[in-house]
């Protein structure tokens, strides 16, 4: 019962997917202070894995969210969550804190060619 | 207390949403009532205990393991709706045609009942684990208790709402195309729910992205508004999708299709074996 849905799925994956990328990813840090993110607003390099580490240093459990970035995590008190995005094309994408939308902040992704003029 | 409302709104909804759609494509189906309150009875224990050990969780996995988990249920709804819908491809137009004729409450030869229970116990227990994370996280703030607690009540209540409202709103629909109808909507449903999980596979990095972003539409139709959360859920829409969510969101439609045409004949053989028996409803 539990998946013929499921395996073919990954049989799928299996078959389409490159091999994981083995190089480090770059890590940024984001903490979250009572009044929100540290820093809020963040550059990162375009085409690269990025590693975020997230620490909440506030009293109150955060849900780090981005719709932009299909990214959702819950952040319990005074611990760090790791997650991974990208590699992200330039653009904007925002985040919050989906337990007090308030609390928000964004990424900036330059166009990977602007240093060469 | 409206902020609370919109939080708990948002939380309770998309599992809301998932229950009104599978109490309706098994509508006609006798005791599904009770075996999906059950369900959601279960998930709110599920989801209370994940909430309580979410730290510990945390503290081991640096997050990896609550994508997985996440991902598993996710999963798990996906495999049970598959399963639903290839089980209704055979057995809808049988049960469209007792309802007509006897009634709701028909009783199959085999009643998907503990898939339906299966399936709330995880809509719930997902987005349950985030409501209960957030209100024992303002009930051990102390702060504006009472204020915190009716915003709440009245974000849980609306959510269970809109919910009901859908449910209502698909009964409307006549019952020659009812379960074609739920049959869709599941389908796309359960798609969505795919790409979800492979969202969180990806933020975990056990998948590769596959391109970000194929497409965005984020100004045609954001995801944080009321329609574009509602479509999130429904069907899956995801403003600014990465490759792999797109992949995983086309593979599970054609997977599905699939096995509902390889699994899903109805069989006149099979049928009159399995002894139908229909009764009236009696409450």
């Amino acid at each position: 019962m539990f998946g013929r849905g499921v395996v073919a799925n990954l049989l799928f994956f299996v078959m389409v997917m490159p091999g994981p990328a083995t190089a480090a990813a770059p890590t940024q840090a984001i903490a979250i202070h009572k009044d929100g993110f540290v820093p809020a607003q963040l550059e990162l390099p375009p085409g690269v894995k990025v590693k975020l580490t997230i620490t909440n240093e506030g009293d109150l459990p955060v849900e780090f969210e981005s719709f932009d970035l299909s990214r959702e995590i819950i952040v319990p008190v005074h611990r760090s969550v790791t997650i991974f995005v990208g590699p992200l094309r330039a653009g904007r994408y925002e985040f919050f804190n989906d337990f007090n939308p308030a609390m928000r902040g964004n990424i900036t992704v330059k166009p990977a060619n602007e240093e060469m003029n | 207390m409206l902020a609370t409302a919109i939080i708990l709104f948002r939380e309770v909804l998309e599992a809301a949403l998932i229950i009104a759609i599978v109490m309706g494509a098994s509508r006609g189906i006798a005791r599904r009532g009770r075996w999906v309150a059950g369900g959601i009875l279960l998930g709110v224990i599920g989801a209370s205990m994940i909430a309580l050990l979410a730290s510990d969780i945390a503290l081991k996995f640096e997050g990896k393991l609550s994508a997985i988990l996440n991902a598993v249920i996710l999963l798990s709804a996906v495999a049970l709706l598959t399963w639903h819908n290839v089980w209704m491809k055979s057995h809808g137009r049988k049960l469209a045609s007792d309802i007509a004729t006897v009634g709701e409450d028909v009783e199959t030869g085999r009643q998907p009942l503990t898939a339906l229970m299966l399936l709330t116990f995880a809509a719930v227990m997902r987005e349950g684990s985030e409501a209960v994370l957030f209100i024992w996280a303002i009930a051990t703030s102390g702060q504006q208790g009472l204020d915190l607690a009716s915003g709440a009540l009245v974000g849980i209540v609306a959510g269970v709402l809109v919910g009901a409202l859908l449910y209502r709103g698909l009964l409307r629909f006549p019952l020659r195309y009812f379960f074609s109808l739920t049959s869709w909507i599941i389908l796309l449903l359960t798609a969505g729910l795919s790409a979800q999980a492979a969202g969180f596979l990806n933020q975990a990095d056990l998948l590769p992205a596959l391109g970000s972003q194929l497409w965005d539409s984020s100004h045609l139709l954001s995801q944080a508004s009321l329609l574009g959360q509602l479509l999130h859920t429904l069907i899956g829409y995801i403003a600014r999708p990465s490759g792999i969510e797109v992949v995983f969101y086309v593979g599970t439609i054609l997977i599905m299709l699939i096995l509902m045409r390889l699994f899903g004949k109805s069989n006149p053989r099979t049928e009159r074996h399995q002894r139908v028996t229909i009764r009236q409803t009696t409450s």
